[in-house]
């Protein structure tokens, strides 16, 4: 492990406290895909429940519509894919080319 | 100036509790706290504080709601007892963690079975390491008393650690005594407004607490807890020393009574320490030198004054007022031996075992102690590390 | 250690022996001593033999063990006299206060007792007669203070007005006082 590059315990706010809000943003899980999610703007009706219930806040949207994914963020977990309504399936997880 | 009141020890400490008039106070009863936080209660309904009291349905809510408040950037304390602090266990530990400067004034009884609601220190000493400051007192003044100086003490900038303060269940929580009290200014005016340093509800600032911590953090973030309790010593005879010009009542980290000259010294805490005092004059009078090491503060031990003051001595005896079971003898005995090794005295060192569940403390019992001490110091030998005083064979 | 004066109290759960143990300590802490007072540690009930203490002293108060050697014994319930050596350790110069019908010669024949001063007084009557309830707490109270000498009657009246006069109504707190009086005058000696 690459302990030594990590802050020492002097350096640490007290308390295991987190002092700078919405720091998880730092954190890219884009990197865990395996499979990445593939929309399709003509059967989606953007009743926006991916937004609700991806887990990584990866699914972005403008003006109340769907605008596409952060791939930083996107894990692949394919949350998104199984939750699109069984007669609409606008999201489908594709293997990553890598 | 100070107001005398007769007033027992859970009173004692519900009124450091009203003069230091915390924000939230959350509080469920038992036995023998009980009435002290029905003091407490009292001093809510005349309107005597400002506290919001939550009265919740367990101590692990107690607990888990004075972490909350104290998060939340308020001055929250709490009281318990026994099997109370026993259920509580689980966030005792978290608001030290935390580094939440709480402050629970702990009435000692017996941990069950059998049940018994009567005096011994198994409670607290059960979670001696659970990361708070404590703080014994020996009679009920001494429960105002470091009820006043623990907050202080807790909520230092270097410390930011909770601290209990523990008063002997019935012998000092239901016994009337009379009581110097400060006003409630001077009280306001000496524990000062707590300014917390991370309120977790300060929009402005958002922090979050309580986060979960693998291999990678969590050992870096609980090194600090060392630091803290051990800076908690010098505060503590810092704010000991500033009530002193206060009060007049001066405190350190123990209050060694006729050590200078003493051969023979028991370390004792709580109340049986005042018990022993009148045994040690009356040996004295009778030119046997003889000393006593009152012990206050536990956590953090201070175990390099306590071998300087035992340093010399011919024997020691400590006695503990709680089983730590497949020790090599009770918690104060270990730490005090430890502290002798390691400071390298080689003394002779008895332990005794002492007032389990309320088993009273004579005088007899304590002058069986120093007439056992005598002998040790004569021969130098220990045949019987471990003693159960006052224990039916 | 002489100038302490201890004082065990003999009741049963509810007739405020307890009570009885602090008021008095409260009246002494008034004339300026140093006081302790403390029940019996158990689970008290209604009509169970309870014990309290009343420590008395010139100098602080460093003890914190029970009493053996009282100076002197208030018992609130003469049918404690047959269920608990109410005279354990009361020593030879000892003083009884006992709230009972009897004279202090019958209740000496009674316990078979050599030495001690022996004093009764009808406490159960007098707090039927001056708070109209058979508490004969107040009544003890001033009984022991005469038997003893050990405070002013006035002390104890000023200290048992200041402490209740917050809790109850003054007509309780003048049965009271007329309680602690009359058992004061009232109280026999052999």
């Amino acid at each position: 492990m690459s302990q030594a590059k990590e802050p020492g315990y002097k350096d640490l706010p007290l308390g295991a406290l987190i002092l700078d809000a919405g720091n998880s943003e730092k954190y890219e899980t884009g990197g865990w895909r395996t499979f990445m999610p593939v929309h399709d703007p003509k059967k989606c009706t953007n009743c926006l429940l991916c937004w609700i219930l991806c887990p990584d806040g990866a699914i972005i949207v403008k003006n109340e519509k769907f605008a596409g994914f952060n791939m930083k963020h996107c894990k692949g977990c394919g949350i998104c894919a199984e939750e699109c309504p069984p007669k609409i399936k606008a999201i489908t997880m594709v293997k990553e080319k890598k | 100036m100070a107001k005398i009141l007769a007033l027992t020890g859970n009173e004692a400490a519900a009124y450091a509790m009203m003069q230091i008039n915390p924000d939230v106070v959350a509080a469920y009863p038992i036995t023998p706290q009980t009435a002290l936080m029905q003091k407490f209660a009292d001093f809510v309904a005349d309107g005597d504080v400002d506290t919001e009291l939550i009265l919740v349905e367990s101590e692990h809510s107690a607990m888990s709601a004075t972490v909350g408040a104290s998060a939340g950037g308020a001055r929250a304390m709490t009281a318990t007892a026994a099997n109370g602090l026993a259920l509580m266990w689980e966030i005792v530990y978290i608001a030290a963690s935390n580094r939440l400067p709480i402050v629970m004034p702990v009435v000692n009884r017996a941990l069950s079975a059998p049940i018994n609601i009567l005096c011994d220190h198994s409670d607290s000493m059960g979670c001696r390491d659970a990361g708070w400051i404590q703080i014994y007192s020996e009679n009920a003044q001494e429960a105002y008393d470091n009820t006043i100086q623990a907050m202080r003490i807790a909520e230092h900038p270097d410390v930011l650690t909770p601290a209990m303060v523990t008063l002997d269940g019935f012998i000092i929580s239901h016994g009337m005594e009379d009581i110097r009290l400060l006003e409630k200014k001077e009280v306001q005016k000496f524990v000062g407004e707590y300014k917390p340093p991370y309120p977790l509800l300060n929009p402005q600032h958002p922090v979050t607490y309580g986060p979960i911590d693998f291999h990678d953090y969590y050992f870096e973030h609980k090194r600090p807890q060392v630091d803290g309790m051990e800076n908690a010593k010098r505060v503590a005879v810092q704010v000991g020393h500033e009530f002193g010009q206060k009060s007049g009542r001066t405190y350190g980290l123990f209050d060694a009574y006729r050590m200078e000259d003493a051969e023979i010294a028991a370390v004792i805490l709580g109340s049986t320490a005042g018990t022993a005092r009148p045994v040690v004059d009356e040996l004295r009078q009778r030119g046997i030198k003889a000393g006593l090491l009152k012990l206050r503060v536990f956590r953090p031990f201070p175990a390099m004054e306590i071998a300087k003051v035992l340093s010399g001595k011919k024997a020691v005896a400590v006695l503990d007022r709680s089983l730590s079971f497949g020790a090599q003898g009770g918690p104060l005995f270990c730490e005090v031996c430890s502290a002798l090794y390691n400071e390298g005295h080689r003394i002779p060192v008895i332990n005794f075992i002492y007032g389990l569940g309320g088993r009273a403390v004579e005088i007899e019992n304590i002058q069986e102690v120093y007439q056992k001490l005598g002998k040790v110091a004569k021969t130098g030998n220990v045949t019987k590390i471990v003693n159960y005083l006052n224990l039916r064979e | 250690m002489t100038e302490m004066t201890e004082i065990r109290w003999h009741g049963r759960g509810g007739q405020g022996a307890v009570t009885a143990a602090k008021i008095l300590a409260q009246a002494a802490l008034g004339e300026g001593r140093h006081i302790q007072a403390f029940p019996e540690y158990g689970a008290e009930r209604r009509g169970a033999p309870v014990r309290a203490f009343t420590r008395i002293s010139e100098e602080p108060i460093y003890i914190h063990s029970p009493i053996h050697t009282p100076d002197a014994v208030a018992v609130l319930d003469s049918t404690l006299l047959d269920a608990v050596d109410v005279t354990e350790g009361l020593p030879e110069a000892g003083i009884l206060v006992v709230n009972t019908l009897e004279s202090p010669g019958t209740i000496r024949k009674r316990l078979t007792l050599k030495g001690r001063k022996i004093f009764t007084v009808d406490a159960t009557q007098i707090s039927i007669d001056c708070i109209g309830k058979p508490i004969p707490n107040a009544p003890m109270i001033g009984a022991v203070m005469k038997a003893t000498g050990i405070l002013p009657l006035e002390g104890l009246v000023d200290g048992f007005r200041n402490k209740f006069s917050e809790k109850f109504r003054p007509e309780v707190i003048k049965g009271n006082i007329k309680a602690i009086k009359r058992a004061y005058k009232e109280v026999k000696t052999e």
